[in-house]
């Protein structure tokens, strides 16, 4: 199987980088994803957040996934925790996903328009 | 809502996410021979008593409260019937669940599968913790993935890592152009 070559290959390379790197994340990306979440697009707004990871290469960024929130009204529902803070987007479109990812998680500059709350 | 296997897959796997399972198995069987498809979902999660999982195929059971949107066990359920199949669940408390979802293939009811490949790459990656079996059946050929031959491989390096989830993008698409999807 191919695959499995290329993925020890990978390893070998990632164990290296993790030893200079200490592989921290600096940012965790959460997407709410119970039922309510997935019928107003959860789904294309984790495609298309990691799609904008892999094309800015963003190594150290996690992407993570929660069950219901609580406001099925305010979904999809996308947290961001950088520096300490997080931050809660409401009625996140896969545009509004890449906007997220390159103001804030990128540039540190929270998204004013599309914030539901957020808390240090 | 675009009605999309997909993401009814994704919504019954949030059940087994939710129910702690620690593995879970997704499998699309597509006989374009006997014009069947199956979709099985098995879980270790915590199951439930029997009396109340063949009770959640009725559209007013659910332990949320908040409102339902075209999504859940009842909503497969009602799929399967328009598509002249039927819908199957077993569970046993403390063990886990199995949910079997059959479907005349080429009905006219039976929605699109939809972005598989996109649904079990987010899976394995934003659930680093859960392992994941795919499997995607086409008659005599088959595509299969299993995250924990992977992590095997992987030791240390985190299966949400960038490249990680790259060479599983390419993987999981390839597997399943392979068999014409
Ligand atoms: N895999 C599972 N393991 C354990 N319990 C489950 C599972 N799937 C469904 N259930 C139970 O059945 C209920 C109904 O599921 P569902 O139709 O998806 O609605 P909802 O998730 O919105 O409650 C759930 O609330 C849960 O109690
Ligand atoms: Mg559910």
């Amino acid at each position: 199987m191919t695959t499995l070559n290329e993925l020890k290959k990978l390893k070998e390379k990632a164990v290296k980088e993790l030893k200079t790197r200490e592989g921290k994340a600096t940012a965790k990306i959460t997407v709410g994803m119970g039922t309510c979440g997935i019928a107003a697009g959860a789904r294309d707004v984790t495609s298309s957040i990691m799609e904008e990871i892999e094309k800015r290469n963003l190594a150290d960024v996690i992407v993570s996934q929660s069950g219901c929130m609580g406001y099925c009204e305010q979904e999809p529902l996308v947290e961001v925790e950088k520096d300490g803070q997080k931050v809660i987007y409401k009625k996140v479109d896969a545009e509004g996903a890449k906007r997220i990812v390159a103001e804030h998680v990128v540039n540190g500059n929270i998204v004013g328009d599309m914030v539901f709350s957020s808390e240090k | 809502m675009m009605i999309e296997l997909a993401l009814n897959i994704l919504d019954l796997v949030e059940n087994s996410i939710k129910a702690k399972a620690s593995f879970i198995e997704i499998t699309l069987d597509e006989s374009t021979i006997n014009d069947i498809l199956t979709l099985k979902i098995t879980d270790n999660g915590q199951g439930m008593d029997n009396d109340f999982a063949q009770s959640i195929k009725s559209p007013f059971i659910t332990t949320r409260t908040t409102r339902r949107v075209g999504l859940g066990i009842p909503f497969i359920r009602q799929i399967t019937e328009m598509c002249e199949g039927e819908f199957k669940i077993a569970s046993e408390k403390g063990k886990g669940t199995k949910l079997e979802a059959v479907m005349k293939n080429s009905h006219i009811d039976r929605p699109p599968i939809g972005d598989i490949a996109g649904a079990i790459r987010s899976l394995i990656v934003l659930n680093p913790d859960i392992d994941f079996k795919f499997t995607y059946k086409k008659d005599n050929s088959d595509y299969s993935i299993d995250s924990r031959e992977w992590k095997e491989v992987l030791g240390e390096v985190p299966i949400n890592s960038l490249d990680v989830q790259k060479l599983l993008k390419k993987d999981i698409n390839e597997g399943l152009k392979n068999l014409g999807r």
